[in-house]
């Protein structure tokens, strides 16, 4: 019966994909997005415009996107608890993970920063850079398990970071703007300091982010293994 | 072979089937690890959907480099959209993960059938309620001799 | 162009199948894991490298290891290899 109905449901499923095709309209023209494009390397600066969208022009949305991931970090760290610490830990990695993350660990570290600061004007920004940021930290817990990261210096950054973001577009307010408006000068189009406060706020998002995950990660490593 | 099938109706193809195998997934498996799996592919296929549904032929990428600024970019809007999506989707899975663990070392078993028995006894002996027997069910045989006992619980 | 996008759509179609029909889990992970790789490359193709950066670095780096921990943790980590001391 569960077969039978499940079948039914996936065969309306597909009817449903194929008839939303022929309403798509792709190729059809949109305003919103020209409107952007044209207006948006006077107004902010920016040589990314995705960066200029996500920073500039829906700032709400991304606080709304760190808030969530906020939640999703604390509801996981809270659900899975803490390690007895009676319990057995894995063994160190062999030689070469040992001196792989040894020596990946300041490259990781470079470029994730690199990707950070220069988000406004290559592809990138804090959350590509904040999940490399991320890895780069939780290497060298997967090569010698015994040794985890300090969760008190972790959720200092990341509290850090993620009130910063708020203080920032607070700021802008004593300008009389609205909230989470880039302002401060918009500099030489395509240098590494211009677009106003949009850096600022890529660097407290990514910092953040890899805080945030760099804790989850090694919560979830820390965790008893189940027999 | 058709020569001139066109780029959208290709991708189109891929985001729909990946949300129908995400779909598939959800609904007719039986191990918990691998509906999260499918929850996975489905999101997915969600983006790549939304993505293909901003795109034009002929646009250019909308990142201004050496000054030199192309006639048509593409839409940002969907591109910001859907990098949240993406984050966000992590975050999920991340706890949907731990969850599962905890599943796991509560119950010992990760097969839902199982568990939906086992969390609905446990739920029953919480309440202090009888537990739901399907009317499919055989009544419990009765001692000789036992006289007014209920025959379902 | 058209030949690649439509080799890498069925890469892609059929690494998500196999993630579902696997048995064994950390197979199902590395199909998984080609999945993503496809999908960044067509959201290239789709003039988004933003977004396809983003899909390179979660999808294949950061999603594939909360898979591998979960499944260590979990302790499904072998199947179907039961040696003669079993």
């Amino acid at each position: 019966m569960r077969r039978f109905t499940s079948a039914l449901f996936l065969i309306g499923l597909g009817l449903l994909i194929v008839a939303i095709y022929q309403q798509l309209g792709l190729q059809a023209s949109s305003n919103i997005g020209q409107a952007i494009n044209t207006v948006a390397a006077d107004q902010l600066g920016a040589a990314n415009f995705v960066t200029a969208v996500v920073l500039g022009y829906r700032g709400l949305d991304t606080l709304v996107e760190l808030t969530i991931l906020f939640t999703a970090a604390t509801a996981g760290a809270l659900v899975l608890g803490t390690r007895k610490p009676s319990t057995k830990r894995d063994p160190d990695a062999g030689f070469i993970l040992q001196t792989g993350a040894d020596l990946l660990f300041p490259l990781l570290l470079i470029v994730g920063l690199y990707i950070i600061m220069h988000g406004h004007l290559t592809p990138g920004g804090g959350f590509q850079g904040g999940v490399i940021l991320a890895s780069a930290f939780f290497l060298p817990i997967l090569a010698r398990p015994g040794s985890s990261i300090d969760h008190h210096w972790v959720s200092f950054i990341e509290g850090l970071a993620g009130a910063s973001f708020i203080y920032i577009g607070l700021l802008v307010m004593f300008d009389g703007k609205a909230f989470l408006s880039p302002v401060a000068g918009n500099g030489v189009f395509g240098e590494l300091f211009s677009a106003g406060t949009l850096p600022l706020l890529y660097a407290a998002v990514g910092l953040k982010v890899g805080a945030e995950l760099a804790g989850l990660l090694a919560n979830l490593s820390d965790t008893e293994a189940v027999d | 072979m058709d020569i001139n099938l066109d780029i959208s109706l290709m991708i189109y193809i891929a985001a729909g089937g990946l949300i129908l195998a995400g779909s598939a997934g959800i609904v007719l498996s039986t191990h918990l690890l691998r509906i999260i799996f499918a929850i996975a592919l489905l999101e997915a296929g969600a983006n790549l959907l939304l993505l293909l549904a901003s795109y034009r032929d002929g646009t250019a990428v909308p990142i201004i480099v050496d000054d030199h600024i192309p006639a048509v970019m593409a839409d940002p809007v969907p591109q910001a959209l859907v990098l949240t999506s993406i984050v966000i989707g992590v975050g999920v899975l991340a706890l949907a993960l731990g969850l599962v663990i905890r599943v796991q070392r509560t119950y010992g078993t990760l097969d839902i059938r199982e568990l939906r028995e086992r969390m609905a006894e446990d739920i029953a002996d919480d309440a202090g309620i009888g537990r739901p027997v399907s009317s499919h069910a055989p009544l419990p045989v009765q001692a000789p001799g036992v006289v007014g006992a209920d025959a379902n619980e | 162009m058209e030949f690649l996008i439509l080799i890498i759509v069925a890469i892609m179609l059929a690494s998500a199948v196999a993630v579902l029909l696997l048995k064994d889990f950390l197979a199902a992970l590395a199909a998984f894991s080609v999945v993503s790789l496809g999908l960044s490359v067509l959201f290239v193709i789709l003039r988004a490298p933003d977004v396809a950066m983003t899909e390179a670095a979660i999808g294949a780096g950061l999603s594939s290891l909360l898979f591998a921990l979960a499944i260590r943790r979990l302790g499904l980590w072998r199947t179907n290899d039961a040696g003669p001391e079993e």
